[in-house]
């Protein structure tokens, strides 16, 4: 092997990949500016949508309760309601969206209320839907308040103290440093976007240096050339990987300034203190750094040999665009919560990348679990790799027309 | 010098199994010489001309060419053999330059000495207009004079030429004859494959006329002709490959 003509085969493949429109667009464009305005403009408008509908006052209706006018008064009196009485088609309302909520009011309640032993309250929402699920909430918020004090009233009557019913209170506070809880937060998150840039960052530089140079007839061209197979597949592959993490590079880095400069722009005040609060390990952030080469490796081999046996650009898109649910599955499984790692989960490639980065963006080191990922992890690329050079050789491969 | 003892290439093909693409393939061509390999579509003419090119591994027997064998000494023959084919395409969003530099590169060529290579070629191929234009920018001429520059520009002793006028207009094709004449002119070795009759009439010195992946007959146009009885060279290429047809 001479690293002299791998050096040749990767200069002459970078300066080609970057005068190429489309791999700066998977490579650069892409990563800097379409995932950091996504993420911001997704942020924003969810941010938005449920600001709008905290600010909302819900149209709810009341079905029954005639004989209870003071409750159906107290709940016209918070303002925090458009209370309306029921109508025969107050379900589809709710269904359509029309209305936010019901409550259904007993026949009675009022006066039983007085006496301790009012029926149960009722009350009718679009499980699933924000704006409803808000209004069910706050008048799940008015009833409570109305039954501590009609419980207050019934104790003071008996000459008793309300501690009787409430006899202690009880308090959450949180005891984990900021960044654990971010880490616990994003854990998932961040691994599982790091992976899925790596594949595309390497899939379009796989496709064009192996089945585009078949198609365009520059591969023969090519093999006509003294450099060894071996020199030639190592020096595309390292342009595939530098398209891997390049599209990493820019992605983070991008992110990183966007979040730190632009986002105060866009997101609320309120929005903003809420997520400030949880802050990422940085040593985890270089940790998943160090763990994500080895996996950039696997990818670029992996694409690289799969592109290499399509006859056309077209052929190896086919074949790729299945590979990303084969990567989207493991990574999304290790963002779940619940799932810990273990010696045997070490072992699943993207799965045991995805918990060990979780782990350490928590600040949590299980050093025996992060050598054995990182080995089989390179072991993986190293397998995938000595595939590409012997598919490389084959000409039932190269000449696959 | 290139000598191909018994060249034997067997393809697995999944549909109509095992096929031959050339099936002992013997001939010799001798510096200075233009060998001519006549063939119809599907002869076996590139499979030869690629294991010779080391391109292809033979499935057995073999060739030397500028005295390394094609089996044992691949990259030592790659760097002796200039290959031009109707194939070899260019690199598109490379320059006529880069694309030439690249090649010297790969054949160990570097620096001062790979410039003043360049320069040499630019100067006898005419191509200093276009030698900085992108290649997907060039016309069909510059294309051929930049293939023609990225074949020659470790100097190699033996050229392969495989159907290299295929799809090119008069100007160009004529230009790639006059290269041939040239490089014989230099003493190099060259194979040349054609299927176009006048081509082979008008360069080969010794022509082989292959078949089913079979070398049929062999010799100077004169000899094909005496052995024939026909004066036009297509008459004498039916006469051999469809004995029948001439009929």
């Amino acid at each position: 092997m001479s690293w002299g003509t791998v050096g040749t085969v990767y200069a002459k493949e970078l300066r080609d990949s970057l005068r190429d429109r489309r791999t700066l667009v998977s490579t650069i464009i892409v990563p800097t500016v379409v995932m950091p305005l996504l993420v911001l403009v997704m942020g924003a408008v969810a941010a938005s949508i449920v600001s709008s509908a905290r600010k909302e006052i819900p149209r709810i209706m009341v079905v029954g309760g005639a004989d209870s006018p003071g409750i159906r008064a107290e709940l016209e009196g918070t303002g925090r309601f458009r209370v309306e009485t029921a109508s025969a088609d107050w379900e589809a309302l709710i269904s359509e969206r029309k209305v936010r909520a019901a409550v259904e009011i007993p026949k009675g309640f009022e006066r039983a209320l007085e006496s301790g032993s009012a029926p149960a309250v009722t009350l009718y929402d679009f499980e699933g839907e924000l704006s409803s699920g808000i209004a069910v909430g706050q008048l799940e918020d008015f009833f409570e308040r109305l039954r501590d004090r009609a419980t207050a009233t019934l104790l003071a009557a008996r000459g008793l103290p309300a501690t009787v019913a409430r006899p202690f209170e009880v308090r959450e506070t949180n005891v984990a440093p900021p960044e654990k809880r971010g880490g616990n937060l994003f854990g998932g998150l961040v691994p599982y976007i790091i992976i899925l840039l790596c594949m595309s960052g390497a899939m379009y530089p796989a496709m064009d240096l192996t089945a585009g140079e078949k198609e365009r007839g520059t591969m023969e061209t090519l093999l006509c050339s003294p450099a060894a197979r071996t020199d030639i597949v190592l020096g595309k592959f390292c342009m595939v990987l530098t398209g891997a993490v390049a599209a990493l590079v820019f992605s983070l880095v991008s992110m990183g300034v966007t979040l730190l400069i632009l986002r105060p722009l866009f997101v609320s005040g309120a929005a903003r203190a809420a997520a400030a609060i949880p802050t990422v390990d940085p040593l985890g952030i270089l940790g998943v750094l160090a763990m994500v080469a080895p996996v950039a490796v696997l990818f670029s081999a992996v694409e690289f040999t799969i592109s290499l046996y399509a006859k056309s650009f077209k052929e190896a898109q086919s074949y790729l665009t299945p590979l990303i649910f084969a990567v989207i599955i493991p990574a999304g499984i290790g963002a779940l919560p619940g799932i810990e790692l273990s010696f045997r989960l070490a072992l699943v490639p993207i799965l045991n990348i995805s918990l060990a980065c979780r782990e350490m963006l928590s600040g949590v080191w299980h050093w025996g679990y992060i050598a054995v990922i990182f080995g089989s992890t390179a072991l993986y690329a190293a397998v995938a790799l000595a595939l590409a050079v012997r598919m490389f050789k084959r000409e039932d491969v190269i000449f696959r027309t | 010098m290139i000598e191909a003892r018994l060249l034997t290439k067997v393809f697995d093909a999944r549909k109509s199994g095992m096929v031959r693409g050339a099936d002992a393939v013997s001939f010799r061509v001798e510096p200075g010489r233009v060998y001519g390999l006549l063939g119809a579509n599907g002869a076996g003419k590139t499979t030869t001309l690629r294991m010779i090119a080391t391109i292809l591994r033979p499935t057995s027997g073999t060739a030397v060419v500028a005295g390394h064998d094609v089996v044992r000494e691949p990259e030592k023959v790659r760097r002796s053999v200039g290959f031009l084919a109707a194939s070899t395409a260019l690199y598109a969003r490379l320059t006529a330059r880069e694309m030439i530099e690249y090649f010297g590169r790969l054949n160990g060529i570097g620096g001062a000495e790979l410039a003043a290579r360049i320069r040499l070629l630019a100067d006898e191929l005419g191509m200093h207009e276009f030698l900085d234009r992108r290649c997907d920018k060039l016309s069909a001429g510059m294309k051929q004079k930049t293939s023609i520059a990225r074949t020659i520009v470790h100097d190699p002793q033996v050229m392969i030429f495989d159907e290299p006028t295929l799809g090119l207009d008069v100007m160009a094709a004529r230009s790639i004859v006059r290269f041939v004449r040239e490089c014989r002119a230099r003493g190099k070795t060259v194979l040349y494959s054609t299927h176009v009759m006048s081509e082979a009439e008008k360069l080969c010195d010794v022509i082989g006329i292959i078949h089913g992946g079979t070398i049929r007959a062999e010799g100077t146009l004169a000899e094909l002709r005496e052995r024939t009885g026909e004066t036009d060279l297509e008459e004498c290429f039916v006469r051999i490959v469809a004995p029948e047809a001439a009929r």
